[in-house]
């Protein structure tokens, strides 16, 4: 090792103009393929969108230029609005939910206890299911042809929890969400909690702060940038959500449970409109981006 | 290596100018047209049965082979929509025959128009099949399958509940009054069961009850919707208050259509529309007598809503002759009689509708008589305006069927004239 040590300072102040180019065509070399990856399946795509949002878009043939027809639509149709006012009532739900949820799941299996570690497996098992089979799933064990959900909680009589109402449908769904993704919420939480220095609670306690007043100053006000980053992940899921409407109540009864992003699907495979499609998935992209600019503002500022 | 490579180039280019040679022909030899290529061709669940005998018996006799690959129903059109925008169509694909008309418009299926009219046969193709399958006055698609809508009914029920099985009910009201008979039967015996949150099966089990009464859903392009008709309200007042009663099972409501044929099997449902189809699928595995009957309007007359498949030429197809070669073929009388009407199915000929196998089952001519009274609805935005859950439809016969049945026929009349024209 210290035969090693002298040769390194040598090298690296006086390394030629050449060598430094060199070492730039390296790096981007490195960086190429994410560099094409992302190009080709992000930024290319995204451009096409928008460019297809300006357009009468047919399957086949040649589109022709009708902007901003596909946006002025937006505005009659109420399929669309009823599926905004549903995306943002579900993703109200769903995030203080599953936060909640996430976070109290993170707090009980914090420590290293016994049976703590078979409690963290099971919590987190479900998010090894891929989702659209938790949604067959779900929709097999709520089913009254098949189901045992049924039998249990209303015995005889026929209830259908997937389209009979759209309180039990919209509670269907979210339970299905609850189950699935709580899991993974709660292991990006356990991660941000064990970050927090054992120091800082010690430091509390011989303080003589109570265990309500650690969790309200010292915890949370650490775990903010483990927070935002979960709430984000959350938010935006909720926005996308899909599946889950789509194979559980195909987004009834009575279009109560259309998601905003079944509409697009609607509009580009049922109604083969794809220019209206591209129009409101660039709206929502929109919307996404202003929501995550501002939550990852508020991370930045508090985690300076 | 790279002599193997440039040789198999060459083969390669030598079969595609091959082929190309005998696209620019359409009156191609019977030699050309069978030239040994392998036809793909995609088509829905609910016809993978009959696509794939036709491809077996076909395959058998040919050098061209086709490869049927299915697609669950409700995906289907999506995957056909993504393979189009891919220019990645099926050489041969077949589609629910109501949304023909959409696939025509958009020129998914290639123009055979002079291929068509040059058959012998042409004028014996069930005629309501192939105006789907023109747009503009092109023919781009023929019938593949066909399937019509009747009442199916249990006959050990009907006993049971002192009503004569071989007398079924000539009107809707008798219908609704057999229902009610079996009903009283008690337990968990219905009277009768609908596809209560399903658009596609209430175009195709409500519709044929008010053409029955001489009246009508749409005006004849599909543009304008007539769903206010006093006709049509007759129908949905009928049908409503045998679910109020519950005298159809009170799973109706929310029966999206995925257990609808279950709900029929179980044996515990008297007498319900449903797809002729059905008859064949609900007696093999039934320990009950199944009847079938016409469906009727509310005082009489009978009428059905011929279903079905259409199959073209996908536009993007290279083998354009050898998939037309195997149209033609399944239009011929070996594959109508030895293929569709051996397998309990409807002929898609008029003039092959009693053949040596119908004679067998007098149920197979009620319903295979039935297609001269019955119509194939027309309208290009269909899947949208009708079958989709979104569909302004499910939104109106809902209404009619569970909510404010005036307000909701009146607003849907208008609702759904709005997704005709698009």
């Amino acid at each position: 090792m210290t035969l090693l040590a002298p040769a390194r300072p040598t090298v690296l102040p006086s390394a030629p103009p050449r060598r430094k180019r060199n070492k730039q065509w390296i790096g981007a070399l490195y960086a190429a393929p994410t560099a094409f990856v992302v190009g080709m399946f992000f930024v290319v795509p995204l451009g096409l969108v928008v460019w297809m949002s300006l357009h009468h878009w047919p399957l086949l043939g040649a589109p022709t230029l009708n902007a901003p027809e596909n946006y002025a639509g937006l505005g009659d149709d109420e399929l669309l609005r009823t599926a905004v006012w549903f995306t943002l009532k579900y993703t109200v739900v769903v995030t203080v939910l599953l936060f909640a949820l996430s976070f109290g799941l993170a707090l009980m299996v914090q420590h290293r206890r016994r049976g703590v570690g078979l409690l963290r497996t099971a919590f987190f098992l479900p998010a090894a299911v891929g989702f659209a089979s938790a949604s067959l799933l779900f929709l097999g064990l709520l089913s009254d042809e098949i189901g045992p959900v049924n039998d249990l909680l209303a015995g005889d009589a026929y209830v259908s929890w997937t389209s009979g109402s759209p309180n039990t449908a919209l509670g269907s769904a979210v339970v299905l969400v609850l189950w699935r993704f709580a899991g993974f919420n709660m292991l990006i939480l356990l991660t941000g909690l064990q970050a927090i220095p054992l120091d800082v609670y010690e430091a509390a306690r011989l303080d003589g702060a109570t265990r309500f007043q650690i969790f309200r100053r010292i915890t949370v006000p650490l775990m903010r940038p483990t927070i935002a980053l979960v709430l984000t992940l959350m938010i935006t899921g909720s926005l996308l959500a899909f599946d889950q409407f789509w194979i559980l109540t195909r987004g009834g009864p009575d279009n109560s449970t259309t998601s905003l992003v079944m509409v697009i699907y609607r509009e580009a495979f049922i109604e083969l409109d794809l220019g209206s499609a591209a129009a409101i998935s660039v709206v929502l992209l929109g919307v996404l981006v202003v929501f995550n600019a501002i939550q990852l503002g508020v991370l930045r500022r508090r985690s300076q | 290596m790279n002599r193997l490579l440039s040789g198999t180039v060459a083969a390669t280019l030598l079969l595609a100018l091959g082929a190309c040679g005998s696209d620019e022909s359409p009156a191609a030899t019977g030699e050309a047209a069978d030239s040994g290529a392998t036809l793909t061709m995609w088509t829905r669940a609910a016809t993978e049965s009959v696509s794939k005998a036709y491809a077996a018996a076909y395959n058998a006799t040919h050098k061209n082979q086709v490869q049927v690959t299915a697609y669950p129903n409700e995906e289907y059109p999506a995957k056909l929509a993504s393979a189009a925008g891919a220019k990645a169509l099926p050489d041969l694909f077949a589609s629910d025959v109501v949304f023909a008309p959409q696939y025509a418009s958009q020129g998914l299926w290639l123009d055979i128009t002079d291929k068509f009219n040059a058959l012998p046969v042409k004028d014996k193709v069930a005629p309501a099949h192939v105006r789907n399958g023109t747009w503009n006055k092109k023919n781009y698609a023929v019938p593949h399958t066909i399937d019509m809508s009747v009442m199916l009914y249990n006959k050990d029920l009907f006993t049971k509940a002192g009503l004569d099985p071989e007398k079924p009910p000539k009107t809707l009201t008798e219908f609704a009054a057999a229902a009610r008979a079996v009903d009283k039967l008690g337990g968990d015996i219905n009277g009768t069961y609908f596809g209560g949150n399903c658009g596609g099966c209430n175009v195709f089990t409500l519709w044929p009850s008010v053409w029955a009464a001489g009246g009508d859903v749409m005006n004849a392009d599909g543009t304008a919707s007539t769903i206010d008709s006093k006709e049509m309200a007759e129908v949905f007042a009928l049908y409503r208050k045998l679910y109020d009663e519950g005298v159809a099972a009170p799973a109706s409501k929310d029966e999206a259509g995925p257990t609808w044929l279950g709900a029929l099997q179980s044996g515990k449902i008297g007498i319900a529309p449903a797809p002729s189809a059905w008859l064949g699928i609900i007696e093999e595995k039934a320990a009950f007598k199944v009847g079938i009957a016409p469906i009727s309007g509310i005082n009489g007359g009978e009428s059905t809503f011929v279903g079905g498949d259409s199959i073209g030429i996908g536009a993007t197809s290279k083998h354009a002759a050898q998939a037309w070669d195997f149209l033609a073929w399944t239009l011929g009388d070996e594959a109508q009689v030895e293929v569709v009407a051996k397998g309990k199915g409807v002929p898609t000929r008029t003039d092959l509708a009693s053949n040596k196998y119908s004679s067998a089952d007098p149920r197979v001519v009620t319903i295979n008589n039935l297609m001269g009274k019955g119509k194939t609805p027309y309208a290009k935005n269909f899947n949208a305006t009708y079958n989709d859950p979104q569909s302004p439809w499910n939104t109106a016969f809902r209404g009619a069927l569970f909510g404010d049945a005036q307000k909701s026929l009146g607003d849907g009349a208008t609702a759904l004239t709005a997704s005709l024209k698009k």
